[in-house]
């Protein structure tokens, strides 16, 4: 009993990643397509579920943070004439910096008013885009040039509009995201997190400084968010305020609900989940929100826990 | 002598209101090192209060704390647990969807997580040692991999104090630890508490007098916030004004 292996935590994220990896010879242009937009949003859904789904900070606000990392990029990259690699990080770092400030003060409160400082501070940070229309372009957004992006390495010149360059740029990211997550709920800080999510005060009475855990989740997720939005500006080129809007927001929650909460797959089967049933529904009829709509109730019901949750739970009871 | 003497634990003047109430009023009380302490006292004598505001769950509005001769008052209850002051909740709060060594090793793994390297990695072997170690200590070896709300009752409240030992207090709080036991588990209880406190100053909250009789070796009765008597238990037992207390005149 005591001497029981566990499994390999590193089997499944191996073959997800290598199935990602084959489906790009595979996928017609259209899907292969698509599946790089679901794997950069899936990097902004694991950063979400680190928040969310490990310590329990549901956040109504994380566009912000994507937001960030979009404006940090493209206007880094459009105005300051930062390389791609260089606006990536600044992203990344916008949407780390965000969320430590954000957390500061936003985390002294729980719950429902966690959710509303959260939306509130969202709301800001989509209103100053807006504001600043003259730089951000507003609603509007701006289109970054085909001459800036590009990944330079000596003689060689990469250039972003490549539908494979980008591909494998969004599957590295994601990669590395996807790992992180996995690696984290097995440290042992996920540990505390977890913990933290079921019984925050006993967590206290083991000793540990729960405010600083909490900082620590919303500046991992803050980061991972800006980097995924600093991945969205750059590949796909358009840097506009509807990313900064509540939906941006609310997107991540549903894309972690509907494919497991806390777990390290569910973002990505989320995600895609999600996509294909927007761009499903949306070629049947014009009011496709209903039908996504309605098959979000139906999923939710047959996986009560998220799509990998739920399968999670099922394959265990059947071992046992 | 007495000038000499220092207790592990003092108040001076605690007190604690909610609202107009004055749940705890101006308690002076002092623990000395090794002992086991029974605070007993009718529903609402402000017990749970004193206790809380002793393990920093809840901010006295007046009065001091000292811990080992520190005055304690303002620190935060995490930071009054790294210094060994332990709380087992009255309510069972073990971790309901993490396995008996998980719960245990969250206790245990913090002292060694020190700089970045120890926050991301462990040696997960001797945690795993260390915790199987934890859990024999109240009889849970055997349940290691197994998840806590499986657990029956009497043993969650065994894993409750597993993670509170593992945490080698220096003062290990009780909150009605016997609470919801049958009467076997209680006896095994108490064994286990007289072991503990070999090393360790116990102070429990306890409605079942047969076991405070039997494990206390001085009782502290509260009344309406306040500290009524303190003593042996056969000076307890034979104290008029504890008895008009529980009894009322």
């Amino acid at each position: 009993m005591t001497g029981r292996k566990q499994d390999n935590p590193w089997r499944t994220p191996m073959i997800v990643l290598v199935l990602l990896l084959a489906a790009q010879f595979v996928l017609p242009a259209y899907h292969h397509g698509n599946l790089t937009r679901i794997m950069v949003f899936a990097v902004f859904a694991i950063g979400y579920n680190l928040a969310f789904g490990y310590a329990g900070l549901l956040s109504l606000g994380h566009a912000m943070f994507f937001a960030a990392g979009l404006y940090g990029a493209g206007m880094s990259a459009h105005f300051l004439g930062f390389s791609m690699p260089l606006a990536f990080l600044f992203g990344g770092l916008c949407g780390l910096v965000l969320a430590l400030a954000v957390g500061l003060v936003a985390l002294r409160t729980r719950g429902v008013s966690f959710m509303i400082v959260t939306l509130m501070f969202s709301q800001v940070g989509f209103l100053t885009i807006l504001y600043f229309n003259e730089f951000t372009r507003g609603d509007e957004g701006f289109v970054l040039a085909q001459e800036i992006r590009q990944l330079r390495f000596g003689e060689t010149v990469l250039s972003l509009t490549d539908p494979t360059l980008r591909y494998n740029l969004a599957l590295g990211l994601f990669a590395a995201s996807y790992l992180l997550g996995v690696a984290l709920l097995r440290s042992p800080i996920g540990r505390v997190l977890v913990a933290l999510r079921e019984n925050e005060s006993r967590v206290q009475m083991l000793g540990y400084n729960t405010f600083g855990y909490r900082l620590l989740a919303l500046s991992i997720s803050g980061a991972l968010s800006g980097l995924s939005g600093a991945a969205y500006a750059l590949l796909f080129a358009y840097v506009g305020a509807t990313f900064a809007a509540t939906q941006y927001s609310i997107y991540p929650l549903l894309w972690v609900l509907l494919g497991g909460v806390g777990t390290a797959l569910g973002p990505l089967i989320g995600t895609g989940l999600m996509f294909y049933l927007v761009d499903f529904a949306s070629e049947i009829t014009s009011s496709y929100l209903i039908v996504v709509g309605v098959v979000l109730v139906l999923l939710v019901i047959v996986f009560p826990k998220g799509v990998i949750g739920t399968l999670q739970e099922k394959w265990r009871g059947l071992r046992s | 002598m007495s000038l000499l003497q220092t207790h592990l634990l003092q108040t001076r003047g605690l007190s604690r209101h909610f609202g107009g109430v004055q749940a705890v009023r101006e308690v002076d009380f002092e623990l000395p090192a090794g002992e086991i302490r029974a605070v007993i006292g009718p529903n609402g004598a402000g017990k749970t209060t004193l206790v809380s505001m002793i393990s920093g769950r809840i901010r006295p509005s007046a009065g001091r704390i000292r811990f080992k001769g520190v005055d304690i008052t303002g620190l935060r209850n995490w930071q009054r647990a790294r210094r060994g002051i332990v709380y087992t909740f009255q309510i069972t709060s073990v971790f309901q969807n993490l396995s008996c060594h998980d719960n245990v090793a969250l206790a245990l793994q913090r002292k060694r997580m020190t700089g970045l390297s120890g926050r991301v990695h462990l040696d997960a072997d001797a945690l795993r040692g260390e915790a199987e170690m934890a859990l024999d200590r109240v009889g849970l070896a055997a349940r290691l991999d197994e998840r806590a709300a499986n657990l029956p009752y009497g043993h969650q409240r065994l894993l409750e104090l597993a993670m509170g030992l593992a945490l080698a207090p220096e003062l290990l709080i009780m909150d009605e630890p016997t609470q919801g036991l049958s009467e076997s588990e209680i006896l095994a209880f108490c064994d286990l508490i007289r072991r503990i406190a070999r090393e360790t100053t116990v102070l429990l909250i306890e409605h079942n007098m047969a076991v405070v009789m039997a494990l206390a070796g001085r009782i502290t009765v509260m009344n309406e916030g306040a500290i009524l008597a303190e003593g042996t238990p056969a000076e307890i037992a034979a104290n008029i004004d504890v008895q008009h207390a529980y009894l009322g005149t």
